[in-house]
């Protein structure tokens, strides 16, 4: 039963070394001679203001947040689809309604934050 | 194939540390992170029993689980933001108006 | 022991040590990203008791959901001109006092109970027999979920707002 898997334990086990290897070998063999001028912030060549540990706009944090719970609305709907044609078989319409009656309640959810200005960008 | 016992250990020990966490830690981020620890725990018994006593319905339980555990996501740290900005803290031990 | 054994004690060993070090490093970035790998041990777990779409499941909602949330959470509620907040450890002894009991607990029910385990065939994949039940007997929880979800998103986007 997890024979399956391999491939996808192969293709972690080659990320993670590819990884190390991308980030190690340039420690391993580069040349490293750095002064204060090379560590410093990048800044597209002008001087950097303040630090880069600067506080996020709440703007991502309504984002992030409509993001996870629609991200919820597709772990019930994938299920519901791929089962969709056994028990539309069975059940007939009613198995589409209900699956519309979930989603029309979770559309309310979206419809409030859109009239609320969750989507404007300022 | 791995005795039932030692999926029980993990998870009991994940809890555990889940309860030390929310016991001992300070800011509400962390107690926060403690408790989708324990949340974690509890759905991998879940799966435990599930699976060694071949009933898929305990599956359908994580599900709900992690519903919940979203929503909580969601509105936990809604509230911890609110906070921050009202009292520019999020240690707990702040937070202390409604203690009498 | 077998490669089944081997993969167990791989993936329980990740999750046994990030969720050690969770509730143990000083710093809350270190903390965050710990919990992502526990959520990964999690997920390898599910793979190897048989519920491959719940693994799936795992990393899509808890590391690419979840974590993302409490990373925001982390960087909204920064100190403005500061470093990462460090936090401290708080009430130790009625803290171990009460955990010390809890875990007895815990560990007198582990060692008082029969523990009954069936080798039943598990099928290849669990998606259908989820969406069965899901449209069966749990068509009421499956509803209600979407008014929790959808009260959810009211109530985090009210507290959130900008003023």
């Amino acid at each position: 039963m997890l024979e399956s898997y391999i491939p996808i334990m192969l293709v972690l086990g080659f990320a993670v070394v590819f990884a190390m290897a991308a980030v190690f070998s340039s420690k391993l063999f580069g040349p490293q001679r750095p002064n204060p001028e090379k560590l410093s912030t990048y800044e597209s060549g002008v001087k950097p203001i303040g630090t880069t540990h600067e506080r996020v706009s709440i703007k991502y944090y309504l984002i992030a947040m409509l993001f996870i719970i629609f991200d919820i609305e597709v772990i019930f709907v994938y299920p519901w689809a791929v089962e969709f044609r056994q028990l539309f078989a069975e059940f007939g319409i009613s198995v589409f309604v209900s699956m519309f009656i979930f989603l029309v309640v979770f559309e309310l959810g979206f419809l409030y934050a859109y009239k609320k200005g969750g989507f404007d960008w300022d | 194939m791995i005795p039932i016992e030692y999926y029980l250990i993990l998870s009991a020990f994940m809890f555990i540390m889940g309860v030390i966490g929310v016991l001992t830690r300070k800011n509400a981020i962390i107690v926060f992170m403690s408790i989708e620890l324990m949340l974690n725990s509890a759905n991998l018994t879940f799966v435990t029993f599930s699976s060694y006593l071949g009933n898929v319905t305990g599956q359908l339980f994580v599900f709900f689980v992690m519903t919940v555990a979203a929503a909580e996501a969601a509105v936990g740290l809604a509230i911890i933001i609110a906070l921050f900005r009202n009292k520019q803290t999020v240690s707990i031990d702040e937070i202390n108006i409604l203690k009498w | 022991m077998n490669i089944y054994d081997l993969i167990f004690y791989l993936f329980a060993t990740i999750t046994v040590l990030s969720a050690l070090a969770v509730v143990s490093t000083k710093n809350i970035i270190y903390s965050a990203y710990n919990l992502m790998l526990t959520f990964f041990g999690v997920a390898g777990l599910y793979v190897l008791l048989g519920a491959d779409f719940l693994a799936i499941v795992q990393l899509i909602v808890y590391v690419g959901g979840i974590l993302i949330l409490i990373l925001f959470g982390v960087m909204l509620t920064n100190k403005v001109n500061g470093m990462p907040i460090h936090t401290e450890v708080t009430n130790i002894i009625p803290a171990s006092i009460t955990i010390g009991l809890f875990a007895g607990i815990v560990l007198a029910f582990f060692m008082n109970t029969n523990w009954k385990s069936v080798t039943t065939e598990f099928p290849a994949t669990t998606i259908q027999s989820l969406g069965k039940l899901l449209m069966n007997e749990y068509i009421l929880i499956f509803e209600l979920l979407g008014v929790l979800l959808l009260i959810a998103l009211i109530g985090a986007a009210s507290i959130a707002r900008k003023q």
